[in-house]
């Protein structure tokens, strides 16, 4: 505790409680509303406060659930999710999902158990080196060496966690000082004189942002999560809308500005669709938004956007300059940047000619696949789901090829309503992290997309959907197969499909009846329009097992090493 | 390949050194010499890292990197900055009755100094900028090195700087 804490307290009462109702206070001060955890030896005496104190807690049936529906619930309400897991492999279940959180800026407080501070070191039972294993993937993390440090701790925590660019700060508390009691004065202050993000952006990079867009021919906004972390998307269609500038989105920043916008390219990279991919190659200026230039959006940086003046508007000072030259960096929140870009109103450059170009490539080569087979093809199934949903509903997927026809197909219109992982890619999250999403939003439609692999990953967490009745409609995109991997080997490995086919797949229909789930089986483009309004009309969870072509790839495609104008696969 | 050399000012907590030489594997960056020790004000460690690196850009993501820790208070890259820096080496070289006098005459120029003798071995002590340490060290390879600890570098900028070599960043 710092002085100044100890000069504000002096007037206040003093508290002594254990270091476990310290928390539950904390969590309550800080308004949160839901633990997504699972208890164990060392969590104990914190379990015990949450049965006392009546906090609304969820009860996964894997650690990995609790923290992959803790990231679902802060994609969706913008709020840090708590986590709470018991010491050993409980926190080392959970690294997952710390590392997911970490390269997708999700904010999250998580709380380890850990073994009694008398016995740290001593390799005790379910002891693990928490700190040491998470400190590469989270933002900060703390062990917590008195019950009076919690107060103070869990209120830089959530600071941390929800403030600059968001990430997720995890919190390692030993046994004995959850069950100890400790005496704090007053309310906590924060000690952080090594943390003070910046949110407002530079004038001066503003004024020559300004000044380049005028004398552009070619502009096009590149538009990432940075958006919807901000909240900026009222703001992103103002800007765009006010100089008329195209804008190109991220797979993350999905939502950002509306798909059926005709300022919208449509999604770039690797999947993205070629006027996109052109866009950023052919631009005289890019404006990158809260995107990190990830290497599935640029493909070969040698080769992205060559004849382009970069200018980067981040909160992250450390991701501007990392991947791409950047001629006009402004460190700073979206927002403030884009408030402060529509107040300059500055010459609107003359584009006519440029949009034309876009919306020529967009109509000439657009998402394609062939409608007339026989299969069901699962394009179809995600053009299904947007036409049957109007588009009003939280997709949340899991990684490989459905999640690229997910953000392909679907067209987002609206923000918050993508639940994706994007920069680790793990498999496993989309039905945990739908879980979190349905939680955060109890009246939306949520729309678990998911492959057949993944979805075996953590397919434990129906039991919470069953449970809670939570109303998410399942959607397996089943090819017998890990789709991406076997592409790949199709395209790279001369066919050679190693191990990338299941030859067994348990029933997914029994599987989830076992779970009181109700499921169906859909393998035609008839039944799956009547089951998708039979599952939509269900005030529960509902499972959809589509036997969708097995050999579908994901097209057009940027090859790995290739340049984001080198794309293959644009028609059919 | 360019010599790079931080300074960084942290908090005196435990764990701060892993946070930070995790960092530099986490990000693919080879660290040269790293020193730690207290600073002028309590509570606060000056931490100095010498790297090696392609170019000045990867220095600079350095720096932006070591600023996001928590614990960093600041991060300063001295690397074009007038500086002083010093790095202690103690070197045990295997010295008998007919080289120990050539061995003591290479000492005086390089301003060392013996620590500890024994019936076959010299133990020297010598401080100086790395250059000065490498050489002296390689001077007495020839006789028998058998044991050598170094520092590493302890570096901040002097008192006054020549206006033009301060290196001004992009970013404000």
């Amino acid at each position: 505790m710092t002085e100044k804490a100890v000069v504000t307290a002096s007037k206040a009462e003093h508290q002594v409680k254990s270091g476990a109702a310290f928390l539950i206070d904390a969590l309550k001060e800080e308004q949160v509303e839901v633990i997504f955890g699972y208890p164990g030896g060392a969590v104990l005496p914190i379990y015990d406060e949450i049965y006392r104190s009546g906090m609304n807690h969820i009860l996964s049936r894997h650690e990995q659930g609790s923290i992959h529906a803790a990231e679902g619930y802060a994609r969706i309400t913008g709020k840090p999710g708590v986590v709470l897991a018991t010491s050993g492999p409980g926190a080392t279940n959970i690294v997952t999902g710390l590392a997911d959180a970490m390269i997708d800026s999700i904010p999250l407080v998580v709380f380890t158990g850990q073994v009694a501070t008398s016995i740290i070191g001593s390799d005790a039972f379910q002891e693990a080196d928490v700190i040491g294993i998470t400190t590469p993937i989270t933002k900060h993390n703390y062990q917590v060496r008195k019950p009076e440090d919690l107060p103070r701790i869990i209120k830089e925590a959530f600071y941390i966690a929800s403030s600059g660019r968001p990430g997720p700060v995890l919190i390692d508390i030993p046994k004995d000082v959850a069950i100890l009691d400790g005496k704090v004065e007053g309310e906590p202050v924060m000690d952080l004189p090594g943390y003070q993000p910046n949110t407002q952006p530079n004038y001066l990079q503003i004024r020559k942002l300004v000044e380049a867009v005028s004398s552009s021919k070619k502009p096009v906004i590149l538009a990432g999560a940075g958006i919807l972390h901000a909240k900026a998307s009222e703001h992103l269609l103002q800007y765009a809308e006010q100089q008329g500038i195209p804008v190109v989105h991220t797979l993350l920043g999905l939502g950002g500005f509306p798909a059926d916008h005709p300022l919208f390219i449509g999604m770039g990279g690797m999947h993205g669709i070629y006027a996109a991919n052109m866009a950023l190659s052919t631009c005289d200026l890019l404006i990158n938004i809260g995107a990190r230039f990830d290497d599935r959006l640029t493909g070969n940086l040698a080769a992205f956007a060559p004849n382009a003046k970069v200018a980067h508007i981040d909160i992250d000072p450390a991701e501007i300059g990392k991947n791409v030259p950047t001629k006009i960096p402004v460190v700073g929140c979206a927002k403030e940047a884009l408030e402060q870009l529509v107040a300059q109103d500055g010459k609107k450059p003359e584009l006519t000619e440029w949009i034309k170009t876009l919306q020529d490539w967009k109509q000439e080569f657009p998402f394609v696949y062939d409608r007339e087979s026989e299969t069901l093809k699962p394009q179809r199934v995600i053009e299904l789901l947007h036409e049957k949903t109007a588009g009003d509903a939280i997709v949340v997927t899991d990684v490989g090829q459905h999640q690229m026809w997910a953000a392909q197909y679907f067209g987002f219109t609206k923000p918050d309503a993508w639940v994706t992982s994007g920069g680790l890619g793990t498999m496993g999250f989309c039905i945990p992290a739908a879980v979190g999403a349905q939680i955060a939003n109890p009246d939306a439609t949520v729309l678990a997309i998911v492959g057949d692999g993944g979805f075996q990953m953590t397919s434990q967490e129906l039991a919470v959907m069953a449970e809670l009745n939570l109303p998410v409609k399942i959607i397996i995109v089943n090819n017998h197969a890990l789709g991406m991997v076997r592409q790949w080997q199709t395209d790279f490995y001369e066919e050679r499909y190693s191990h990338s086919k299941f030859d067994y797949q348990p029933d997914f229909i029994k599987l989830a009846n076992a779970y009181g789930i109700p499921a169906f089986k859909v393998d035609n483009e008839a039944d799956a329009s009547a089951k998708i309004d039979e599952a939509l009309a269900i005030k529960g969870p509902v499972l959809i097992d589509f036997d969708v072509e097995a050999e579908e790839n994901v097209y057009p495609m940027v090859a790995p090493g290739k340049g984001l104008h080198e794309m293959v696969g644009v028609k059919l | 390949m360019k010599k790079g050399i931080l300074t960084l000012t942290v908090n005196n907590r435990p764990g701060v050194l892993n946070r930070i030489t995790n960092l530099f594997t986490k990000r693919n960056y080879n660290i040269e010499s790293i020193s730690v020790g207290q600073s002028e004000q309590e509570n606060i460690s000056r931490i100095t890292v010498v790297v090696h690196v392609e170019d000045e850009n990867v220095i600079e993501q350095m720096t932006k990197q070591l600023n996001k820790q928590i614990d960093v208070l600041k991060v300063t890259d001295i690397s074009n900055q007038s500086i002083v820096a010093r790095e202690l080496a103690l070197i045990k070289v295997l010295a008998s009755s007919q080289t120990r006098t050539e061995i003591y005459s290479l000492i005086e120029p390089f301003r060392g100094s013996v620590i500890d003798v024994s019936k076959d071995s010299l133990t020297i002590q010598i401080t100086g900028e790395s250059d000065k340490v490498e050489a002296f060290i390689e001077l007495l390879k020839p006789y028998g090195i058998k044991e050598l600890a170094r520092t590493g570098t302890a570096a901040f900028p002097r008192g006054t700087q020549k206006q033009s070599v301060v290196k001004s960043f992009t970013i404000v």
